[in-house]
């Protein structure tokens, strides 16, 4: 299940502050790597989501589009290059900025990732630093 | 906590830096040495940093010299550092003064390179762009040029600054780390040259890069350097230092208006607005 940033209901200013934040889904099905880059993308005031497959991703799509997509590849339900592959066919499927975060390094991997869809691409392991290089390629930062 | 060495010890190595590398020895830095001096305690098979230093004051000999600057030197680069210079270099400076070169063919000099990203990332700047670059990427440190070189980088390396589609293009993937392909590689000329040395046989460059590197030198050290670049850098040539730098120490570069860390050798030369 796809959840919003948690915590109780925000006040009106902290409501319209948040709509001037960018948001950005992870798309991962390990906890521990959402974690980490959900600390990341916090501290570069970004609003987070969570979901721990391509199928969940797509179902929060839908009801919303986000900036920027955080994307894992090898994931159980629907893998990273098939969600982006259908959400590039989706109303308004063009706008949001993924960025796969894999563990794939191959170069033939890669180029079938940005022949998908992604505008930028992140091998595992990464740091805060390379996270914010990625978002900056991307114009997020 | 930090290591403590003799005072003339430390006292000794910050003289012996000034003169080999121009690099300033101060106080907030001393914690570099014990690290830094480690390995080449090591390679010299030496007990401790205490018995480097010793050495270096008593029996000195070039290799350990060298050796003892060479890891006393800050090497930390990125490719595209900053960023907003190369676009500069793309969008401004390289098209305004390729059209007054026959050929529109630029001199372009990377002084203290360390590892050779900054070089690398104007090459592939200038393919992407259809400049004709000549790129000449020196240091004083043996270590990094080979590295430069050889073109050689870690995963962490490749992932700072270097947009993924310049990578796939670019580089190879050779086990774990990722290497300049030949094409990328030959663009690029390497030499080792030391800034507090002799500049005779370099340039005219049209465009000099030295970045991040004078902050580590004194203020006449600085002056020195900035005039010796002046003198091999074309009358209409530009000097790139690091955005938080300055050219004061020196009348021999006067800063490009509205373009941070750009600065003239011709303080008549305007760029487009």
């Amino acid at each position: 299940m796809a959840e919003r940033a948690g915590g109780p209901r925000p006040s009106p200013l902290v409501w319209s502050l948040r709509l001037s934040m960018k948001t950005c889904l992870i798309v991962d099905d390990s906890r521990i790597i959402r974690k980490v880059a959900r600390r990341i993308l916090e501290e570069l005031d970004f609003e987070v989501a969570e979901a721990a497959d391509g199928s969940e991703a797509l179902t929060y799509c839908r009801s919303e589009m986000p900036d920027a997509i955080l994307l894992d590849w090898v994931m159980p339900v629907m893998d990273g290059v098939t969600f982006l592959r259908q959400l590039r066919g989706e109303t308004g499927g063009r706008s949001p900025k993924v960025i796969f975060c894999t563990a794939e390094t191959e170069p033939r991997r890669i180029r079938e990732a940005l022949a998908a869809g992604a505008d930028e691409y992140m091998m595992k392991p990464f740091d805060g630093d390379i996270l914010e290089s990625k978002l900056a390629e991307t114009g997020l930062v | 906590m930090t290591a403590t060495f003799a005072t003339a010890h430390v006292e000794h190595l910050a003289a012996v830096l000034k003169a080999v590398s121009g690099f300033v020895l101060t106080p907030d830095k001393h914690y570099l040495i014990e690290p830094r001096l480690a390995p080449v305690a090591r390679r010299y098979g030496m007990a401790s940093v205490e018995q480097v230093l010793g050495k270096l004051r008593t029996q000195p000999d070039e290799e350990l010299i060298w050796s003892v600057a060479e890891a006393m030197s800050v090497n930390e680069t990125t490719f595209f550092r900053d960023k907003a210079p190369f676009d500069l270099l793309r969008d401004e400076v390289a098209p305004a003064l390729a059209g007054r070169r026959a050929g529109g063919r630029l001199k372009v000099w990377c002084a203290g390179v360390s590892t050779g990203q900054e070089a690398y990332s104007i090459a592939m700047l200038g393919a992407a762009a259809g400049l004709d670059l000549e790129i000449l990427g020196t240091d004083f440190s043996q270590r990094c040029l080979e590295k430069a070189v050889a073109g050689v980088y870690t995963q962490f390396e490749v992932q700072r600054g270097l947009p993924i589609r310049q990578l796939v293009e670019h580089f190879d993937k050779q086990d774990e780390m990722w290497r300049a392909n030949a094409r990328l590689r030959q663009s690029v000329h390497w030499r080792k040259q030391n800034l507090m040395g002799d500049f005779r046989g370099l340039g005219p460059f049209d465009i000099v890069f030295c970045r991040n590197v004078l902050p580590y030198f004194d203020a006449d050290t600085r002056r020195t350097v900035l005039e010796k670049i002046a003198a091999v850098t074309a009358p209409d040539g530009f000097l790139f230092l690091g955005v938080t730098e300055t050219a004061m120490d020196s009348d021999a570069f006067r800063p490009a208006p509205g373009r941070r860390g750009l600065y003239a050798r011709d303080p008549e030369f305007r760029l487009a607005a």
